[in-house]
Parts: C-alpha cells; structure tokens; sequence
C-alpha cells in the first residue's frame, strides 16, 4: 500500500519533459497590454459545448489573457437538499443518482453508507464487496469521460474514443446488474436492491482485462505526445497551499501533491484489505491531473480484480426488519408482508435522533453526506458535500492570467460535474 | 425475531483511532479556551460520530485559528448551517440557527465539528481570511438560509437567481416555493472591475 513509487517516478518524469528548450514556456506570456476600453467581455456558456453542463464564465479578456473573470453554475438546481428534508431515507436513493452522474453508483454507495452508520447496520460481505466492485467501475467510468472528454476538447479526438468504447461496456454490465445504465440507484438502505448476476464477477474480470490494454494504448497515444505536452504542461496550475486553501480533493488534489486519498486514510468497506497504490504528482497542472486520473483507473482495475477474487455467495440483505425491503412472495401472500410492504413505502423506517458526517473518496473528490436526524422517516438536515463545488471555485484564481483558450482545458480537467455541483 | 430493536451502541467507528486523541485535544482545547466552549458533545456518550464543539461567536474566529495553527485541523472540508427552528422547545430564546464547520486534520486524518449558534437576523464575520475557500460557502449559506457575513467581499446569491424572494432552506420555506421568471439573469459588469 506504499505510494514510494509514483512519489518518486512521477517528479523524475516531468522533469525529463520540462527541461530548457524542450517546451517554450516564455512564449506563452502575452506582453502587449491594452487599454481599457478595447479590452473585451466574452460570454461562456452556460451551454457551449466545452462547458460540460450549464456552466457560465464571465471573462474580460486583455487581448487573449484572461484578466479577470467570475463563473456562475446554478443552472440545473434541482433542491435536493430541502427534498432531503422532505422525503423518506429510502426514497432519496433516487436522488443521489443524478449528483455526479458520471459515477452514480459512487453516490449510491456513499448514500447507504452514510444511513446505515445513524443507524448501526452492518451490511453482509457479499453486498460490501459487490459495493466496491461498484464504486471502482464507477470510478474507471468517471475517469475515462473526465480524461476522454478534456482531450476531446483540445482536440484529441479518437482518444475519447478508446475509452468510450470501455465506458459503454462498463455500462452494459452496470445494466446486467441493476438494469440501468446511468442513473442507477443500485443500493438499499442495509444491502442492494438486486443480488449481482451469476458470473457477473468474471464478466467483470474480463472487462477489466480488455480495458487495461485499453488504457496502456491510451497512455502511449497521449502521455508523450508532443502537442498534448504543450498544451497541457504548467497550464492551469493550482498549487498544494491554493489546493489547500481552495479545499480541494481528490484526484485534483493530488496532482498538486496533497497525500489525501479516503480509501487508504480512513478505510471503509474492505479497503483496508486492499492493495493499491495512491498516485501523486507534484505541479498541479492539467497535465498532472490527467496523468494522476490515467494512474488511478490502473489501480482501480487492480481492486476491481482483487473484490472479485474474493467475493463469495452469501445474503446481500443486513438482517435488521426495519430497513429489509420485505421479498415479493411475502408481500403477495401473507397479510404482515403486505402491512410491512405498505408501511415501508408509505411512511418510511424511523433513523434515531443523532448526526453524522460519511465521506468516502468519489471519482471527483471527497463526497460527503452530513445526516441531522431529529428521528422519523425523514431527514432533519441533509447535506451533500459535493468535490465540484469547492473545484469550480478553484477555477476563477486557476485561470486568471492564462489563456481564453486554458479555461476549456482546465475546466476539463477539474472535471466539474453540473449535478453534483448545483443539487 | 424482535422487530423493535433497540438504538444500537453506534457512533463508535472512529473510537478506535482517533478516540484518546480527541479527548486529549479537547481537554487542551477546554483548558485554554473553557470560556468560548459552550457545550461539548462525544462520539458515543452523545449520538455523534466525531466531537462536536458549539462555540461562542465572539471566540469563534480565534479557535478557528488556533486549531487550523496549532492543531493541524487545517483543511476546511465543509461549511454549511442548519436551521434548527421548533427542535429546542424548552427555552423560547433559542438560537435558529447553527453553522456547522467540518474540519479535518491532515496529519491524522481526524475530523472535527464545530458549531456556531446564530439568532435571526444575527451575522457572523467572514471566514475567508482563514480559508479562502469559504467565499463559495458563505454564499450558498446566505442563499439558502439569509445568514449575513460581515466583511465578505461578494455576498451574492449563488445557486438560486437574484431576483428570488426567501431562503429556500429555511423550514418555514414552503417545499413548492415556485418563482419563474421569464427574462434572463442579468449580467453584472461590476464584478469585472
């Protein structure tokens, strides 16, 4: 579980890119100022394509340098949390599903996680580990469309093809397992709403050989591309104080060299039996935030394969009557399954007065559900501390100074996801 | 099988860990700053997962400080409030509001809440000298529950359109407190200067 190796490759390998000549980095600055009265306000978003969502970024614009600029989001605001507040513990699950749609099933997780910790279950293995396999394709999925999308937008093409391909498979066996492709809402509060296939674990294994070849072809398409290089190298830096002061996490985090990963640092599920390693890399570019996303669908893959080594036929239910969903035959042919079924739906299952904050590493970033429960069916306070709110904050002091054209490729690789940031 | 279980003994999954660390921060914490402390609430003994610390407002930036400095409580990870107006039925005067300030330590990993109890109507002083990040936060904050912050450079709303009416958070905002409008946000050039 020692992160030694890529503490110590990855600075030796941008410095081999980085060195005098190799990348004109001076030519970069725009040194005729304007005046002030031809400088420019241009309007982006909130639906231009590069924005990924409805995004808006006010910038004015000294010749092509972004001077200053202020972003708007709030577009696709939806309420979740006064729905929160509103709606029973079970009926939110839905709701999770369209945070970071990217990775839905992340949400879910974390979603049940943080429920059945106010409530004291514990949940059997199979449908722990059935929940790791899960957040792990999630966040393969998340990765590839974060890393596809932002080289689609400096113009890499059929890069995002590769992955794209691996996506849709990955959301085929996303289908096979809860019949669903994007917004899933695979977990119950206490266990799964459906017992995963038989074989879907060695589907699984398979997908996840055919996509590491797959992202070894990536790799050498992008990683040591010349243009890719330019365009990407000391681009957009955010630094580890600003990523700090920004409170950044996750993979955008790590770029700039903040040695935080959830999974390792405060393991739930079985991640503590895991082997993988946490990719660091020191600048904090565009560059760096693709090579740390590249790196961790690696050790993603690897955790998928070590989960489905280990999982093993058991129950997917907790055994606890006030969360279990009662069974079909029960409900159709006993008169107590039928008052449980309606009581269950219609009013909801009592979460005892308390509060707690459940974080666990998205594909993003830290995501966090703070429960204030008073008891009852319905929650006190429920907030989601979403990772791309505190990124898109990050995006106005990243881009200032750089280039109209570096606000695409940054926002790109922040990855700031509209559902997740607007609620 | 019984169904009506009894309240398990939850709350206790960071006990293992983090468990003597917190009670001997605290102690510190109570020592130097006993005044500023109004109420502490325990993982386990109080149906909370991490120490939670209700804090004086008028003490409150100096503690923020003091764990982001000393304590290595560095990293702001959320920053929200609660209305908590009909929980408290004992005493009429009591606070609507908290905000509610997650910290977490970056050397250990431990977390840590705090919470600032705020009347209607009662502003708190900006955070952003501390972390810069809080901006974005203070704002949905305001937004969502009409909390001021003095000293805040852009207390604008964030999330909902700033011609709306109300804080949609608040418990006595309806669930369908519909607005439309049918023209456009517009645009403010100020911000640009």
């Amino acid at each position: 579980m020692s992160n030694s190796k890529f503490q110590n490759d990855l600075p030796l390998d941008i410095a081999r890119w980085a060195q005098p000549g190799r990348l004109d980095i001076s030519l970069r600055k725009d040194t005729d100022d304007l005046f002030e009265d031809s400088k420019m306000l241009v309007n982006i978003g909130p639906t231009h394509p590069a924005m990924h969502g409805a995004f808006r970024c006010m910038a004015k614009l000294n010749g092509e340098t972004i001077e200053k600029s202020y972003c708007e989001f709030g577009y696709t605001h939806r309420g979740k949390e006064k729905l929160g507040e509103n709606r029973t513990y079970h009926q939110f699950v839905v709701y999770t599903d369209r945070l970071n749609y990217c990775s839905a099933l992340i949400n879910n997780v974390t979603y049940a996680m943080s429920v059945e910790r106010l409530m004291g279950i514990e949940v059997p293995e199979r449908a722990i580990w059935i929940r790791m396999m899960c957040a792990e394709l999630a966040r393969v999925t998340d990765h590839l469309i974060c890393v596809g999308i932002n080289a689609v937008d400096l113009g890499a093409f059929s890069f995002f093809l590769y992955g794209y391909e691996q996506r849709e498979k990955a959301y085929s066996l996303i289908e096979k397992l809860c019949g669903a492709r994007l917004t899933t809402s695979y977990t119950r509060i206490g266990g799964l709403m459906a017992d995963a296939p038989v074989g879907w674990e060695k589907e699984l294994k398979e997908w996840v050989k055919e996509t590491r070849t797959v992202v070894e072809e990536m790799d050498k398409l992008l990683t040591d591309n010349r243009i890719w290089l330019n365009r990407t190298k000391d681009v957009a830096v955010f630094n580890k104080e600003q990523c700090l002061q920004y409170s950044f996490t996750g993979p955008n985090a790590r770029a700039a060299g903040v040695n935080v990963d959830l999974r390792r640092d405060q393991p739930c599920m079985y991640y503590d039996q895991m082997d993988f390693d946490v990719p660091i890399a020191q600048v904090g570019d565009v560059f760096d935030r693709y090579y740390v996303r590249m790196e961790e669908i690696k050790q993603s893959l690897n955790i998928i394969v070590q989960c489905a080594d280990r999982i093993k036929p058991g129950p997917i239910w907790a055994d606890d009557k006030r969360t279990r969903i009662p069974d079909k035959d029960v409900v159709y042919n006993t008169m107590e399954g039928l008052i449980h079924h309606f009581k269950f739906f219609m009013t909801g299952f009592n979460v005892p007065k308390g509060e707690a904050y459940t974080a666990f590493e998205a594909a993003n970033g830290e995501l966090g559900f703070y429960i204030s429960s008073q008891g009852g069916p319905t929650a006190h306070r429920m907030r989601i501390r979403g990772p791309s709110f505190w990124h898109y904050q990050g995006l106005d002091p990243m881009i200032k100074g750089g280039y109209l054209a570096d606000l695409v490729a940054a926002l790109g690789s922040i990855n700031v996801i509209a559902g997740e940031l607007d609620r | 099988m019984d169904i009506r279980h009894p309240v398990p003994t939850i709350y206790g999954y960071f006990q293992e860990k983090y468990g003597a660390i917190w009670i001997e921060e605290i102690g510190k914490l109570k020592e130097s700053f006993g005044d500023a402390i109004e109420n502490v609430l325990m993982p386990v003994e109080s149906p909370v997962d991490i120490p939670t610390l209700f804090i004086k407002k008028a003490k409150a930036h100096e503690l923020l400080n003091l764990l982001k400095n000393n304590y290595h409580y560095s990293f702001l990870t959320d920053y929200t409030a609660t209305d908590e107006m009909g929980v408290d039925t004992t005493s009429a005067d009591a606070p609507r509001f908290n905000l509610v300030i997650h910290l977490m330590n970056l050397e250990n990993k431990a977390r840590i809440r705090i919470k600032v109890r705020l009347h209607e109507g009662e502003a708190f002083e900006t955070l952003i000298p501390i972390w810069a990040g809080a901006n974005w936060a203070e704002r949905e904050i305001f937004d969502m529950f009409g909390i001021q912050f003095d000293g805040h450079p852009d207390l604008r709303r964030i999330i909902m359109d700033m011609r709306w009416e109300g804080h949609p958070l608040r418990k006595d905002y309806p669930l369908r407190g519909y607005q439309v409008f049918l023209t456009p946000e517009p645009l403010d050039p100020e911000l640009l200067k």
